[in-house]
């Protein structure tokens, strides 16, 4: 069952929140040892908010727009009481003294918390295997990865064992797993959703968004955690997103952009749906346009420098002191480094060490400091392409799902999973991934929609109509 | 090239690593030393793709929207809870966190 229509069905009465919530446990309970979707599961937390839930009902108050609906939350956003871990050593026993300010949104909005998600420690991967409590596996091939890193949240909501969850995006960690699961997810607008909570990877890049079944629950979701926060400096001036209302749109007259200069690699399976994407956008009455985003390929070598500087920064927060684990030494500096190294696992002292040594005195203009011109300049070549579009058309992932352990091995290999989706990040802009059928082993495609920042209801627009497209193709398959 | 902008060619060594990991606080073994070395290697070039780009006179991008300070008027708040926050680091006392000594250990 849709989101949507749990809460409609709680509010109106046809069923209740407990049944919901103990439903999606007996799932969880089912499955979840061969997925490992979860770090931890709120079992019983869930069962009381439900009944909580259920007594305003009865009282004859709404709960609001997600009266009733489980929502999975990633492990890096953080929860009051609540273990909150980043799938790291490091924060292994660490519970929040306060609440992520999405958390506090959805709660608000009638949703449930149901458990908290694996993911790469913290958020660096896109395979959900660096994480310090294990590897998840993809609900459709349990042989082969969700992605990452918010690989626990698609694999939640793929195996059905919540309707919503929420991941974060600075790479394309919501974007590319959701592709690989066969789910919407999506990253907003930066700005557009508070990160008061949300355990900092890279603070120029990160955004919270929302994994979904379709386009319309996404959109439900993103409404209720959008909106200024007073607590985010970076948060925008500006209400909620109102995304609900252009899903029934369409894209007439709509101009749909092609790179043409698009980065190669992409297998040919997920370039035949995307030509299949641009067929069904064109015949539902949208033009399409070729444009020119020639520093778009610079994206992965700017976001690999900006990224790593800013986690090294960051994470410097993490030394024994104030939170989470500690190995005891003789000092404070050798305490210092004792628990660090401890504490974080392999990928996350790479990119730590990779960061440090582009800001290190010597290297930091050959590294950092041009890597934020390169920014610049993809920047300005997105600009200058959504000065011809309205959105822009390119493949989620790569590939679909690889296989565990394919990629473990190779750091670089790696990173070229976030090619297509890393210069939303640098830009701000919003894009969102849309299951959009099946390539290589019948595994799913994601079809990536970009948009100008602040347009995030016109990229619904487009992804709405994609999904209509699915359900009529799957409707004259069958 | 084709700015005047500095680059690195010279190939990051094992002596470089080092100093990295003392500056982020991390021990590595031999081995480690020489995986994130060759590891780090490897990344470093594939990222001189961008030494290729005429660069002079781009301004530099630190994040995507334009930041203003923000003011407001000083209101008493809700602040996080102090035992609460001490409750979960690892060590602490009198209300304070508690750290091994900082001075007077010899390195």
């Amino acid at each position: 069952m849709s989101a949507f229509d749990i809460a409609s069905k709680v509010r109106n009465g046809e069923t209740t929140a407990a049944d919901v919530v103990d439903a999606h446990l007996a799932r969880i309970a089912e499955r979840d040892d061969e997925i490992n979707a979860f770090n931890l599961v709120l079992n019983d937390a869930a069962r009381v908010r439900a009944a909580e839930i259920d007594e305003i009902i009865a009282a004859g108050d709404d709960p609001g727009p997600l009266a009733g609906v489980p929502v999975a939350l990633k492990d890096n956003l953080c929860t009051r009481g609540i273990p909150t871990t980043c799938s790291s050593k490091i924060l292994a026993d660490w519970a929040p003294p306060y609440d992520a300010t999405v958390v506090t949104r959805l709660s608000d909005a009638g949703a449930i918390a149901i458990g908290k998600t694996n993911l790469d420690e913290f958020a660096m991967g896109s395979s959900t295997e660096n994480s310090a409590f294990g590897t998840t596996r993809n609900p459709l091939d349990t042989t082969r990865v969700p992605g990452g890193s918010s690989g626990g949240s698609a694999a939640a909501v793929a195996a059905g064992f919540a309707p919503l969850s929420l991941g974060s995006d600075t790479g394309g960690s919501i974007r590319q797993p959701a592709a690989l699961c066969g789910v919407v997810g999506v990253k907003p607008t930066y700005g557009a959703v508070s990160r008061l909570g949300l355990i900092a990877f890279g603070s120029s890049l990160d955004q919270i968004g929302p994994f979904a079944h379709d386009v319309s629950d996404a959109a439900l979701a993103l409404e209720a955690i959008s909106g200024h926060d007073p607590s985010d400096s970076t948060s925008i001036q500006q209400g909620p997103l109102d995304l609900t209302a252009a899903l029934d749109r369409g894209v007439d007259g709509l101009r749909i952009g092609r790179i043409t200069d698009l980065p190669t690699g992409a297998s040919p399976d997920v370039e035949e749906r995307l030509e299949v994407a641009f067929d069904a956008l064109r015949s539902a009455g949208a033009e399409i346009v070729d444009v020119v985003v020639p520093a778009f390929g610079y994206g992965l070598t700017a976001y690999y420098l900006i990224a790593p500087a800013e986690a090294s920064s960051n994470l410097a927060r993490f030394d024994g002191v104030r939170f989470g684990m500690r190995t005891t030494a003789p000092d404070t500096n050798s305490m210092y480094t004792a628990t660090r190294t401890d504490g974080f696992g392999d990928e996350v002292k790479r990119r730590i060490m990779l960061g440090t040594y582009a800001l290190s005195a010597g290297y930091y203009d050959a590294y950092y400091g041009r890597a934020q011109k390169v920014r610049r300049l993809i920047s300005n070549d997105f600009k200058a392409a959504y000065a011809q579009v309205d959105v822009l058309l390119t493949p989620a992932s790569p590939s679909v799902a690889f296989e565990v352990g394919a990629k473990a091995s190779d750091p670089l290999s790696m990173y070229l999973c976030d090619t297509y989706t890393i210069p939303s990040n640098l830009t701000g802009d919003p894009g969102m991934s849309v299951p959009f059928g099946t390539g290589e082993h019948g595994l799913p495609v994601g079809v990536q929609i970009l948009a100008p920042a602040l347009k995030d209801d016109v990229m619904f627009q487009a992804g709405a109509t994609l999904e209509r497209h699915m359900q009529s193709e799957r409707g004259v398959a069958s | 090239m084709s700015d005047d902008l500095p680059r690195t060619t010279q190939r990051i060594n094992e002596a470089d690593v080092r100093k990295v990991a003392t500056l982020a606080r991390l021990a590595l073994t031999d081995d480690e030393l020489a995986t994130a070395t060759a590891e780090l290697g490897a990344m470093l070039e594939h990222f001189a793709d961008i030494d290729a780009l005429e660069l002079d006179g781009v301004e530099p991008m630190m994040q995507p929207t334009p930041l203003s300070n923000v003011m407001r008027d000083d209101i008493v708040g809700e602040t996080l809870d102090r035992d609460e926050v001490l409750g979960q680091a690892p060590l602490a006392e009198d209300d304070r966190f508690r750290v091994p000594p900082i001075i007077g250990i010899e390195q």
